[in-house]
């Protein structure tokens, strides 16, 4: 699948609890937590993202709570893609469930600035810097991994899998 | 081959004889738990499988975050949970009077033992470690289908060792042990990654020591923590459960990516200024930092040498008239022996708040949420940005003795103080 949209650029160790605030946890409706994502860093995003624009981070992106509202918060907010340079492990966890799909980059995430547009290649790992005319190549997910992100995450996969 | 102890246990829940770090395996879980806030989306995916439980007695409820419920969404969502419960016929739903914060509960009931593989949708569920079980958190829909399934897949972790040795000199605790560590290697220092703690120290730290330090596991992104099962652990458990289990131990070969030596006599009491657990700083370093309120209590710092600790410094003193101090047993067997005990009457005369056991203020959800620009010293583990309320309030995370202290001068200092 070939993704392609605008990015919003953060840093270093963006946690859960910025995703989407312990206060907002009374609702797992996607839509819902959409309205307040990132509201603790970043007052613009929920107001001004748009479906289809792609999230690039830093180190440790997600780290923290487990909860899976902030992955679901994330993707209702219409965002097809987060890219970052590395992931903690219980949201990469959530959000391959859930179906939001993660490129791990490395440090070349340093080189994607806020506004830049990519266009994303999630079967063969690359990410193309349209704006800046970079190119890199993100670590492949394992396959199994890559099996519950194509059942679309992991309920489908063990509803259709493991029957 | 060799094997840590993280990958005995994964070996042998995934019917495999021996397993390597990096591995994808399918494992076996003996306790799958969920809380009022994670559970009510594993329910929906639960729902969604269609299958029956696998197992009532494995899985454990309890409603702790916004309990007794804070307003009526949570009430909907702590009632989405009872009535699965009830539904299910679980074994493990602890009723509001019968709770506590569920990583102090589930220990203390003797629900987790050595050897087992533990998920949690709560990402503190790494604290059973401290009974040398491999317990990590994941999501809601791990929870679900694990909850359907009775097993769950995990990229087996390469290992840190961290290597303990000495005692902990006075007014030194678990807390101050983990977030040394945590300043030493980062938030994202152990990312991926077991934490297997070793060394002829780890006899000298209580397990309320042990279940405070495999608690922060998380705190530098370490999928877990474990503890060696030995002696004190054998004594924890004995009375506790009802459980069979088996010990297991790393091999005396086996590998480790990095190796962090700790000597407990060394230690002094720090605590994590805002807005990472990695920000840490000698108490005696501070310049004077006036506060507002302080929070003792949470899975971190709620049990009862705990608040033992806490008591001895507030003992016939009185909290400063600037600051708001919230006492929170972890679960109801701590607060009742913290009555029994005169903690509670102490805390009380000293112009403290005692609550019932609740999440409540840690995750900035009720029962003690920060205004603008106010600061809290508090016994939690997590001061990322507005977690405990306003986005501009700060937190900072210490033992429950510096705590204690703080509360009565009204500024951050150390326990020392009070006995000058
Ligand atoms: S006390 Fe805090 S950290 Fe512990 S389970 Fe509750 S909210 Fe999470």
């Amino acid at each position: 699948m070939i993704l392609e949209g605008k990015t919003w650029k953060y840093g270093d160790n963006v946690d859960t609890d910025v995703i989407i605030p312990a206060r907002h946890l009374t609702t797992a409706d996607p839509k819902e937590l959409a309205v307040h994502c990132m509201e603790d860093i970043d007052a613009a995003f929920a107001v001004n993202v748009q479906p289809g624009d792609i999230i690039v981070a830093e180190r440790n992106f997600g780290c923290g709570s487990s909860r899976e509202h902030a992955p679901l918060a994330i993707k209702g907010s219409g965002v097809t893609c987060v890219v970052a340079d590395s992931f903690a492990r219980i949201f990469y966890r959530n959000a391959i469930n859930i179906g939001l799909p993660l490129l791990e980059l490395g440090s070349d995430a340093k080189k994607i600035q806020a506004g830049d547009t990519l266009r994303v290649d999630l079967a063969k790992g690359i990410v193309e810097n349209i704006t800046r005319g970079e190119a890199f190549q993100a670590q492949p997910l394992p396959g199994f991994i890559q099996e519950i992100a194509q059942a679309g995450g992991l309920v489908s996969y063990v509803s259709g899998v493991r029957k | 081959m060799a094997m840590t102890m993280t990958e005995k246990i994964l070996a042998s829940h995934a019917g495999l004889e021996s397993v390597q770090a990096g591995q994808l395996i399918k494992a076996k879980v003996d306790v799958v738990l969920g809380n009022d806030i994670t559970s009510p989306p594993a329910i929906a995916e639960f729902n969604k499988i269609g299958r029956p439980v696998f197992d009532k007695d494995k899985i454990v409820l309890v409603p702790d975050h916004f309990i007794p419920n804070k307003d009526i969404k949570s009430a909907q969502m702590a009632k989405t949970l009872r009535e699965f419960a009830h539904e299910h016929d679980i074994t493990n739903y602890f009723e509001v009077g019968r709770m506590g914060i569920e990583h102090v509960l589930l220990p203390e009931e003797g629900l987790v033992v050595p050897g087992e593989v533990i998920i949690g949708a709560d990402s503190h569920t790494c604290t059973y470690g401290a009974v040398g079980a491999f317990a990590t958190g994941v999501g809601s829909t791990d929870m679900g289908a694990a909850m359907a399934t009775g097993d769950t897949w995990f990229k087996v972790p390469s290992a840190i060792q961290v290597n303990i040795t000495g005692s902990m000199p006075k007014y030194v605790c678990g807390k101050d042990v983990i977030l040394t560590l945590i300043g030493m290697i980062g938030v994202d220092g152990a990312r991926y990654q077991s934490l297997e703690f070793t060394g002829p120290g780890i006899a000298n730290l209580s397990m309320t020591d042990r279940l405070t330090i495999a608690n922060m596991a998380i705190e530098c992104g370490a999928k877990n923590g474990i503890f060696p099962i030995d002696g004190v652990t054998i004594a924890y458990l004995n009375g506790r459960t009802k459980k069979t289990y088996q010990a297991v131990s790393a091999d005396s070969d086996a590998i480790y990516t990095r190796k962090i030596d700790i000597d407990l006599s060394d230690l002094t009491p720090v605590v994590a200024l805002p807005h990472l657990p990695e920000n840490v700083k000698a108490v005696r370093e501070l310049p004077e930092i006036s506060i507002d309120q302080v929070v003792i209590g949470s899975c971190t710092n709620g049990r009862i040498e705990d608040l033992k600790q806490a008591a001895v410094i507030m003992s016939g003193k009185s909290v400063h008239p600037k600051v708001r101090t919230i006492i929170i047993p972890g679960s109801q067997a701590v607060y009742l022996e913290a009555l029994e005990k005169g903690y509670i009457s102490t805390f009380i005369k000293a112009g403290a708040v005692v609550s019932t056991p609740t999440c409540g203020p840690c995750l900035g959800g009720y029962m003690g949420i920060l205004a603008a620009g106010e600061k809290a010293v508090t016994t939690t583990n997590r001061n990322f940005k507005g977690r405990m309320g306003h986005v501009d309030s700060e937190v900072y995370l210490t033992g429950p003795a510096v705590a204690a202290a703080s509360a009565i001068t009204g500024r951050i200092c150390g326990p020392e103080e009070m006995v000058k």
